[in-house]
């Protein structure tokens, strides 16, 4: 469906040969370490506001004193660190801005507590847009 | 059509549908949750049902699909694809695409078309700006700039619309406005306070007067569903924003509408009910509809809109036709024979204005 470009350094890649795009996970090698990584996805036009990627797998510092990442941090983890252009398209307050729709692992935001949800290491989020286009 | 729950309290962790399945979204309709394959059959038997019971198509009717590339034309046309087939409507399906000649955008997603051509087996007739009325888009931004160039094009693709349908032959047209098109038009034309619109934008088939019938099989089908079915189905469409800047005015109407969603998921519904239910009084005056002298086209003036923005362009005062002013409908002269004519020669179309 999508043109799949990776911002994934060239060492990493061998590790995700046998994933299909649509199950892109990366993966923590200890999990020891205070860092997540996800793949991201961004489709509906939002790559456009990325560099045009459209699958970012990307490094998260879990913020002090918290112990799970959430939607909450990722997104404004997102908004300083992905997003290059018009955060005004993708972000409204703390949150998405309405009419983009997120889902995490396959599944509506909705179902899992939307900016409380909490993330763990390999799960795929998906960001589309719905708001232009017909 | 839709039944509505009022909003479940029991945060089952299973498809509340099934029962068995996890469930992968939140209809916004309903505010149930359920799983893909649910979601799946609710989505395309709720359609089905529009259809079936507004009488949309009759057996035999050829039916021209509007398809844009995008998410909304692009799941139209697999979901009506698919519903022929099993529900065995008869219906001879196409696909119309209107190239507005727009160098960066519509020529990429009319190879989105062109492959939705091949994946769900419909024969694609595209028109073109360019050989309807003799001026790409890219050409008329060029001399208008950028300022009520979305003007333009929405005329001319209504009419474009048109005039593809009657080369196909089609009995009506399917376009893929969804409800929250729909409940955005609303809103645009209260604000707007154009009542005669108004009063039949709402409407699930217009046009049945004129030749080509246009109808939305998705008039109460939510946007998130469809892109969330799009997503899960792993459609094939397009979606870039056109390069020429979005309709600044409709783009406010759409962000409140949004937002109202994400307060009430409802209200869209709401809105729609509320634009179906207005009376407007008999004593209301409203504009005649006629004919453009011109083209033969649907007008309530003198000459149809395309024909004004054209011979504007044409004369090179592009501004003629905008705003307000309606100069050219009252003082024109009879200096305009200059005009390519066979361009914009008897088109006789139905309302279409949405």
């Amino acid at each position: 469906m999508v043109k799949i470009v990776t911002l994934l350094p060239a060492q990493h890649l061998p590790r995700f040969k046998t994933c299909t795009c649509y199950q892109f996970y990366s993966y923590l090698a200890s999990s020891k370490i205070l860092i997540c990584i996800f793949s991201l996805k961004c489709s509906g036009g939002l790559e456009l506001l990325c560099d045009s990627v459209k699958i970012h797998s990307i490094n998260v510092d879990l913020p002090a004193e918290e112990k799970k990442l959430t939607m909450k941090h990722l997104l404004a983890w997102v908004r300083s660190n992905l997003i290059k252009e018009r955060p005004e398209m993708f972000m409204k307050g703390d949150t998405v801005r309405p009419g983009v729709l997120v889902l995490v692992n396959d599944c509506d935001w909705e179902l899992s507590g939307q900016l409380d949800t909490t993330l763990e290491d390999k799960d795929v989020i998906v960001f589309i847009s719905t708001l232009h286009g017909g | 059509m839709e039944a509505s729950h009022g909003g479940e309290k029991v945060k089952s962790r299973l498809c509340s549908i099934c029962n068995q399945r996890r469930p992968a979204l939140k209809r916004p309709k309903t505010l149930q949750q359920i799983c893909k394959e649910c979601f799946y059959e609710v989505f395309e038997e709720e359609i089905h049902r529009v259809i079936v019971d507004n009488k949309l198509f009759k057996p035999g009717e050829r039916i021209a699909i509007g398809a844009s590339g995008g998410k909304d034309s692009t799941v139209l046309a697999y979901v009506m694809s698919e519903l022929n087939r099993r529900h065995n409507y008869g219906l001879d399906l196409f696909l119309l695409s209107v190239d507005e000649g727009i160098t960066g955008y519509r020529d990429d997603s009319l190879e989105t078309v062109k492959r939705n051509e091949v994946q769900y087996g419909l024969p694609l007739k595209v028109v073109s700006y360019k050989d309807l009325y003799g001026w790409t888009m890219d050409e008329i931004v060029k001399m208008i700039g950028l300022k009520n160039n979305c003007t333009f094009c929405g005329v001319f693709r209504r009419q474009a619309l048109d005039r593809g349908a009657a080369l196909l032959k089609v009995d009506k047209l399917a376009t893929g406005h969804n409800a929250d098109d729909i409940a955005e038009t609303v809103l645009l034309n209260i604000l707007r306070g154009d009542i005669a619109r108004l009063s039949r934008c709402t409407s699930i088939i217009t046009g049945e007067d004129g030749p080509i019938p246009r109808c939305k099989p998705f008039k109460y089908t939510y946007e998130k569903e469809i892109v969330t079915y799009a997503y899960f189905k792993k459609l094939d469409y397009f979606s870039t924003e056109c390069i020429y800047s979005p309709n600044a005015y409709r783009g406010f109407a759409r962000e409140f509408i949004k937002d109202l969603e994400r307060i009430r998921p409802r209200a869209i519904l709401d809105i729609i009910k509320s634009g179906e239910d207005f009376r407007i009084a008999t004593t209301t005056k409203m504009p005649e509809q006629g004919t453009c002298q011109r083209c033969g086209y649907i007008s309530s003036q003198k000459w149809c809109k395309a024909c004004v923005l054209l011979e504007g362009l044409n004369r090179g005062l592009p501004k003629l036709g905008i705003g307000r002013t309606r100069g050219v409908n009252n003082d024109h002269r009879k200096d305009d024979k200059k005009i390519d004519t066979k361009n914009i020669q008897s088109k006789p179309c139905g309302t279409l204005d949405f």
